[in-house]
């Protein structure tokens, strides 16, 4: 039997979307969703489920969705994930589950993270996810009031805390900010992850029991000994690599230059896209230059033209292959009229006399030998200096973790990169402290947190169940 | 055991200092445990409220009390002014930023201009504990925006008052009260300013001439607080530093002020646009 085409998710129109903060893909249909339900071979070593991070049962639930029992798919996707309307929508599926289907060898994968997510929207609407939850505290095993302190309300705390809650422990989550969800909140925009579909998955952490508290930054408002020493038997450490990275070269303190994390956290947490309704401002230009290649300068660039930008440019130093951004990122980007100034790197910012940026002293690079991280790497090509007109910047060249917990708990090790280091069960340094996410790995993704989070959550109940702590 | 008396970041006490600024004490026992001289606080009122940094003036560790000063000047600030006894902030996150250096260092200077005396106040109040001889100037526009007087004269061996119009004290500026201080020949071992940013560029230049360490505390625009936008970010001797975590107290003089007072001046447009709006709407 030959293997149909893969049923592609609609998307708003080009003219409407960049006119609105509306989500871009709309989602499949419960026709669409079982036919591509069907093309799922069945079959039996299920590469998929090993390309997933947290293990999710894919053919499992695919196989409900093609027989139209959606609440069980909802089900077998909650046993392994708490956040799946999340992951479906911002995962790097092509890296992960839909990268191992066996179905690349014939056609386009299975496309498992439009299922998910078909599955968990359907869920929300139907309002299921209350039930879930209720069940999930009802069968849940006692566990003595062992209570846990997750700081850090991101991806990874997110899973540490579901997973703990549902063992039994009394888990409380510690955030900065004054909503739960980290960068889900803050970073990734609307168009890709609306706010209330975040807030949905959030509700379901609250129903199994998980405590939150907003605005209490660990380090300050409390310290890590605090929290061991108030009766917290582990801490898990979720707090993400948070800290943008500047370039450090000339003029960039000039004003209407901002890392990508003030500029998406004034739009996504603050909503300064509603200006004057919301208190937080927000500067567009008429050229907006975004100096980076990966996911956040997509985002970066993409609400830029949603506010209004007349031309938005990104500015790489490598090409578009060496690029991190997703495949999908870019075309999207590209769609939207997002111009792209390849082998780019800004040397100097020039402001006029007010400090307001004019414009972008860049110099073209070339490409060389691979590096370290097996891309070519860039190099300047003398004397190829050029200025380039933008009035406002938008720095989206990385970030690294946040150093308060190291500065504040010189017990935690941490590397050159300011990286919490643990062993290979996420221990870290300190006795009855745990780690996971991008404040583990450095800058990585949502799936990725939420796997190493996962086996935290396994490490801490381990040890707590063997009595090590 | 202590029976919870009142809500989380609930305003207790409130007072009107001067003519649009304000005194308020809010419940927040966990921030007043940790709370030390040159912390700050970022504060949103409302659900549609921004974040905004305002100064810990002061705490009450047992009755879980912080106190904080503001002068009304924007949207937010009208927005806290309006709260009453009884009222619930919306956020208080805090204590952020790195508590002052308070060790014996001999003779301070505390300089403290505008509202920027009730930021003054809790390292003078520390500094004296600390056994330094503790001569502070503050300053205001007249006599009737000079708030704190009788607390920093509490807390102080000499205290010297200045006003723009001469309404009480000195006419003049703070900086050259300080200036006048200096070349008497008195020996200073530290001088700390904090006010708004052309007051402490002017202090550092002052005592440049005199090499005496000066520390001042910036009030650069803020959004998150806590190291991850760097919207407050300065330039201090040459290098890119976040005043939220790296801060706020930095050496005047390898500050750029000339770089912090045209970033607070980014979004004066839409600051204007903000409160107008806000005032219509409230009248």
């Amino acid at each position: 039997m030959p293997v149909k085409d893969r049923v592609e998710m609609r998307k708003l129109p080009v003219e409407k979307r960049i006119r609105s903060f509306e989500e871009v893909a709309l989602g499949y249909t419960e026709e669409e969703a079982i036919q591509e339900a069907k093309r799922c071979l069945q079959c039996p070593p299920r590469p998929c489920v090993q390309g997933c991070p947290v293990g999710i049962e894919i053919p499992r639930f695919i196989k409900k969705i093609a027989e139209g029992d959606f609440l069980s798919a909802y089900k077998i996707i909650k046993e392994r994930n708490a956040i799946p309307a999340v992951t479906g929508r911002v995962c790097p599926q092509e890296h992960q589950c839909e990268g191992a289907c066996v179905l690349n060898k014939l056609k386009k994968p299975t496309a498992i993270g439009a299922l998910e997510r078909f599955v968990a929207d359907w869920a929300l609407k139907e309002g299921v996810a209350k039930e879930l939850a209720d069940e999930e505290i009802a069968n849940r095993p006692s566990n003595g009031n062992i209570k846990v302190a997750v700081v850090g309300s991101g991806p990874a705390g997110i899973t540490v805390a579901a997973d703990l809650a549902k063992l039994g422990y009394e888990v409380t989550i510690f955030e900065a900010l004054h909503k739960p969800g980290g960068v889900l909140m803050y970073g990734i925009p609307e168009f890709r992850l609306p706010k209330k579909i975040v807030e949905y998955e959030i509700d379901y952490l609250k129903r199994l029991g998980v405590d939150i508290e907003t605005n209490v930054l660990i380090g300050r408002t409390y310290t890590i000994k605090d929290l061991l020493e108030d009766g917290y038997r582990a801490v898990f450490l979720g707090t993400g690599a948070g800290t943008p990275k500047f370039p450090g070269i000339p003029g960039e303190t000039l004003v209407n230059i901002y890392s990508a994390n003030e500029f998406l956290t004034r739009v996504n947490l603050m909503k300064a896209y509603l200006f004057p309704q919301y208190d937080t401002p927000i500067k567009i230009g008429k050229r907006v230059a975004v100096i980076g290649g990966g996911n956040v300068a997509m985002d970066a660039a993409r609400t830029a033209v949603r506010l209004g930008a007349e031309e938005v440019y990104i500015l790489y130093r490598r090409t578009e292959e060496e690029m991190p951004a997703r495949r999908e990122e870019v075309i999207n980007a590209k769609e939207e009229g997002v111009k792209f100034q390849l082998l780019t790197q800004p040397i100097r910012f020039i402001g006029n006399k007010d400090d307001i940026l004019t414009g972008i002293e860049c110099i073209r690079m070339q490409l060389g030998e691979p590096d370290a991280t097996g891309r070519r790497k860039p190099i300047p090509v003398p004397g190829s200096e050029f200025i380039f007109e933008a009035d406002t910047a938008i720095i989206a060249i990385g970030a690294h973790p946040n150093p308060l917990i190291a500065r504040t708990t010189p017990e935690i090790k941490v590397d050159e990169e300011g990286r919490v280091i643990t062993d290979s069960e996420l221990r870290t340094s300190m006795k009855r402290v745990y780690a996971a996410g991008d404040i583990v790995l450095g800058e990585a993704t949502v799936i990725q947190a939420m796997g190493t989070g996962r086996r935290a959550s396994q490490t801490i109940h381990r040890d707590i169940s063997e009595g090590r702590i | 055991m202590v029976r919870q008396l009142f809500r989380l970041n609930e305003i207790v006490e409130k007072k009107e200092l001067a003519p649009r600024i304000k005194e308020i004490k809010v419940y927040n026992p966990r921030i007043a445990a940790k709370a030390r001289a040159g912390q700050f606080v970022i504060v949103k009122v409302g659900e549609e409220g921004e974040r905004i940094p305002l100064t810990i003036a002061d705490w009450d560790r047992e009755k879980g009390l912080i106190t904080i000063v503001f002068q009304e000047v924007g949207v937010s600030t009208y927005k806290l002014g309006r709260l009453g006894v009884g009222d619930v902030i919306t956020d208080v996150l805090g204590p952020l930023g790195n508590p002052s250096e308070i060790e014996k260092f001999g003779t301070v200077v505390c300089v403290g201009g505008g509202v920027g005396i009730a930021a003054i106040y809790p390292m003078a109040k520390e500094l004296k504990k600390a056994g330094n001889r503790v001569i502070s100037i503050i300053g205001a526009r007249n006599k009737d925006l000079l708030i704190y007087e009788e607390e920093m004269r509490r807390v102080s061996d000499e205290l010297r008052i200045t006003t723009d119009d001469g309404s009480k004290g000195r006419k003049g500026f703070v900086s050259d009260e300080l200036r006048d201080l200096l070349n008497s020949g008195l020996k200073v071992d530290r001088v700390i300013a904090v006010g708004p940013a052309i007051m402490m560029k002017t202090c550092a230049d002052v005592t440049r001439p005199f090499n005496v360490k000066t520390i001042v505390s910036l009030n650069s625009l803020m959004l998150c607080g806590m190291g991850m936008c760097g919207a407050c970010r300065v330039e201090v001797g040459g290098k890119t530093r976040f005043v939220c975590v790296d801060g706020p107290d930095f050496d005047a003089h390898q500050v750029n002020f000339d770089v912090l007072i045209k970033r607070l001046n980014a979004y004066k447009a839409e600051e204007q646009l903000a409160l107008k709006r806000f005032l219509e709407v409230k009248a």
